[in-house]
């Protein structure tokens, strides 16, 4: 008779808790990421309190330092030997955003622990956001408006109206030059273009060179009108001034400009309803600002515009493309030697690093196509070039190829799945193989081919590296989709996530102060491959469904 | 070709061929020496015989002995087989349906298939049905809802699916599948009618109905039905050919060959000795 635990054993049980523990693990391991870049990056638009801390100085004096405290390690305190400390005892440390680069020269400060003497959070307590220098931490004491002091009873109310007509004032001139300006810069710049074409053909129109003439003037002239206003503005956004404390007394007082302050709160004088109310107009701002500051501070939005608008495109055309290759591959090509060739190049060609691609996307699309684009069309432009350097186009295509393998083998398995007894019963029914194909086996192999577009959106949407060959920059002037003709600019350059991750927490200059908003851009990043996914298996959802029942 | 030359062709105790039972019927099908390859192997071996109109033929033989091929055959079904070459001559009217020549789409309209299991589409029933004629190029509404409705009453189906011709296909029962197919196979009236083993998939009362609808089918069509059930092929059909190892043993009226059969082979078969 066998013994229990070599029953247990024959019985597969150990190895099923193997796999289960092997899936919990992935499980664990996914989750966790997100879960870590979550809490991290979306903290950051928290308004965390802001403390007073009264801190005993290594020199022996006790000073004030005001800031939000972003983390506590602990250290050996032999490590802090500079200090004058004994070894073998652990010490806490504090790493308090102290923010006022403008006065202090840093944003962060690392204080010990034993060090505190008094920690209290006031309610009188001020976070400014500001267009330069980072945050703010102090207190409002006065409004000056017209170089004089305002008498106000409620200050904190009189200033949180400033802000509203400065950021009004703000987004009118800025509507301004993105607006009306904008559009006379880039006529200009094409009326400059159609007479320098016209140089070129050695056709001096004289009728059209004065029509350019005139309209240059007109455009001057609208200019003008255009600039006084923006000086008016300027002029109406200079009047008010606040005046912030930053010491207890007032000695260190200082004014700022109105201008420059895009948002105030009093952190320690919030209730959580307000709290939440913050929370979700920092994160909206950050979806909708540009970034300010080289990338360190203010939003995103070129970057998740540029992200989503290169991978439809990339999807626009590598959809075509993998699934007209893989349909021949599976229905027309002569199953041979030749075909399994090409089908092993396939299967390799998933395997090439990226960065190959975009190396070749620069050598391929780059400089050779996009520079004879460029002698053929745009000659006028030259020696600037207009699709003979990194631009979206580029970009699309050279992930298209990148992803072109995904497609390309997700398709040919679709349609090799399909039951040769429908291609028969349609053949039957006297449709051509072409028939066939269209109306009977590609529908129904849709949803593997959509199996095939999610994966190489997934791929796409997270790829870096090909990029910053082929177009992706730190920071576009503007976004590829506006209101010039013809609406979509497949030349210019453009800002991703990916590299706007990259750039901001390894290429900036104040890194301690990016790195929430390299948590916030990378979970942003994560939440648009999750939302493109979720719509295109919505779709293959819907697609299965309308071939459920078949044997497939 | 009349009885006497083939007779003297095959040795008459090995083959029978009897077209006395053709009499009075138009003959639409002609098989003549038809042989047929898959890459070296033989499937077919010199197989003559002809099909008339308003009859149903039923072809029976053991597995393996090359009734379905030959019934793929008639619509150029073997043309999707890779491999596979043909000697000799089918003609459909004064047509010889093997040419290169030949329009297969337009053979295949002619000459309709139902499979061994249903395979509609995984479309309405309504869209199963118009599928052939939409291929053939009808659009109008009003045309494609005749045909429909006329194809579905054909098929005897439609009482049971006028409510629900928008709904999926797949809804209904495998003996309401197989008769779909059929009506999908007769909206585009063709001239014959191939089975292949029309009810092996279905329950016997499904299969009464199929059968049913084969006997109204016969005043209209050429039918050749493959079976391997033979009291199927004593109650639907007029003329039984039997085959065995890619040849044609016997073929005359089913009374005739179930009853009476002239080749021992044929016998031997059909009481169960073999097969």
């Amino acid at each position: 008779m066998e013994s229990p635990s070599r029953n247990w054993w024959r019985s597969g049980a150990p190895w099923i808790s193997l796999h289960g523990t092997a899936v919990a693990a992935c499980i664990l391991l996914a989750g966790g990421l997100l879960a870590l870049i979550m809490v991290r990056g979306l903290a950051f638009f928290w308004p965390t309190q802001v403390q007073e801390i009264i801190y005993l100085e290594p020199d022996g004096v006790e000073s004030r330092i005001v800031g939000q405290i972003h983390g506590v390690e602990h250290v050996d305190s032999g490590r802090l030997a500079d200090e004058g400390s004994d070894a073998g005892t652990v010490i806490e440390r504090v790493l308090v955003k102290t923010g006022n680069r403008d006065i202090a020269g840093q944003d962060f400060r690392l204080l010990r622990g034993d060090r505190i003497l008094r920690q209290s959070a006031p309610l009188s307590l001020v976070a400014l956001e500001r267009l330069e220098w980072g945050v703010f931490f102090g207190q409002v004491v006065g409004l000056r408006s017209y170089g004089s002091l305002l008498p106000s009873s409620d200050v904190w109310a009189d200033f949180q109206s400033m802000i509203g007509r400065a950021r009004y004032l703000r987004e009118e001139a800025r509507e301004l030059e993105r607006g009306p300006i904008a559009d006379i810069n880039y006529r200009l710049e094409q009326l400059r273009l159609e007479e320098r074409e016209r140089e070129l053909d050695g056709d001096p129109d004289p009728v059209a060179a004065a029509a350019a003439a005139s309209e240059r003037r007109a455009l001057q002239e609208r200019y003008r009108g255009l600039e006084s206003q923006l000086l008016a503005i300027e002029e109406q956004l200079n009047r008010d001034h606040v005046i912030v404390r930053i010491s207890r007394d007032a000695s260190n007082d200082r004014e700022m400009p109105l201008r420059s302050i895009i948002d105030a709160w009093r952190p320690n004088d919030m209730s959580l309803l307000s709290r939440f109310g913050h929370f979700f107009r920092k994160f909206g701002s950050f979806i909708t600002d540009e970034p300010r500051e080289a990338n360190t501070e203010g939003g995103i939005y070129p970057a998740l515009f540029g992200t989503v608008l290169m991978v439809l495109l990339m999807t626009v055309f590598v959809a075509p493309l993998g699934v007209v290759a893989g349909v021949y591959l599976t229905e027309y090509a002569r199953q041979g030697l030749l075909t399994r060739f090409v089908r092993i190049s396939v299967n390799n060609l998933a395997g090439v690093p990226s960065i190959v691609y975009g190396v070749f996307g620069l050598g391929f699309f780059v400089y050779t196509v996009g520079g004879g684009i460029d002698r053929l069309f745009y000659e006028e432009a030259l020696p600037s070039p207009t699709f003979g350097t990194g631009g979206l186009l580029w970009a699309s295509l050279t992930l298209a190829l990148l992803t072109l393998p995904v497609v390309i083998v997700t398709t040919e398995e679709g349609l090799a799945r399909i039951p040769r007894s429908l291609r028969e019963a349609s053949l039957a029914l006297g449709a051509t193989r072409w028939e066939t194909l269209w109306r009977t086996v590609l529908p129904m192999a849709s949803p593997a081919i959509m199996t095939g577009l999610i994966l190489s959106i997934a791929r796409a949407a997270g790829e870096v590296a090909p990029l910053m060959l082929v177009g992706v920059v730190k920071l576009a002037p503007s976004v590829p989709l506006d209101g010039n003709f013809p609406y979509l600019h497949l030349e210019r350059k453009f800002m991703h996530l990916g590299f706007h991750i990259y750039d901001v927490g390894f290429q900036s200059p104040n890194i301690e102060a990016a790195r929430p908003l390299v948590y916030a851009t990378a979970f942003l990043l994560v939440a648009v491959i999750v939302l493109l996914n979720l719509a295109a298996i919505h779709v293959r959802n819907n697609l299965r469904e309308r071939f459920r029942g078949v044997e497939v | 070709m009349n009885k006497e030359t083939r007779l003297s062709l095959q040795s008459p105790s090995e083959q029978w061929y009897d077209d006395e039972g053709l009499e009075g019927h138009d003959i639409t099908l002609r098989v003549r020496d038809l042989d047929l390859f898959y890459g070296e192997a033989q499937a077919l071996r010199g197989v003559n015989i002809d099909f008339a109109d308003r009859l149903v033929t039923a072809i029976i033989g053991p597995s393996g002995c090359g009734k379905s091929t030959l019934l793929r055959c008639f619509n150029r079904m073997n043309d999707v087989v890779g491999g596979c070459s043909t000697r000799g001559e089918i003609l459909l009217g004064n047509q010889d349906i093997l040419g290169s020549e030949i329009d297969v789409a337009e053979l295949r309209r002619r000459v309709g298939m139902v499979f061994q299991k249903p395979n509609p589409f995984p479309k309405s029933v309504y869209e199963n049905v118009a599928y052939g004629l939409r291929i053939r190029g009808i659009r109008k509404r009003r045309q494609l809802d005749e045909r429909v409705e006329w194809a579905l009453r054909a098929a005897s189906l439609w009482d049971e699916v006028k409510g629900r011709l928008g709904e999926p296909a797949f809804g209904l029962s495998g003996g309401q599948q197989q008769r779909l197919v059929i009506a999908r196979a007769i909206a585009v009236e063709p001239e014959v009618i191939l089975l292949d083993e029309p009810c092996s998939a279905l329950d016997p009362i499904s299969t009464l109905k199929v059968e049913e609808l084969i006997n109204e089918l016969k005043q209209r069509y050429t039918i050749i039905i493959v079976t391997h059930n033979m009291q199927q092929a004593a109650r639907v059909s007029d003329r039984t050919a039997f085959m065995y190892l890619g040849e044609l043993i016997e073929y005359g009226d089913t009374d005739q060959v179930f009853t009476n059969p002239r080749v021992k082979r044929t016998e031997d078969y059909i009481t169960g000795r073999y097969g």
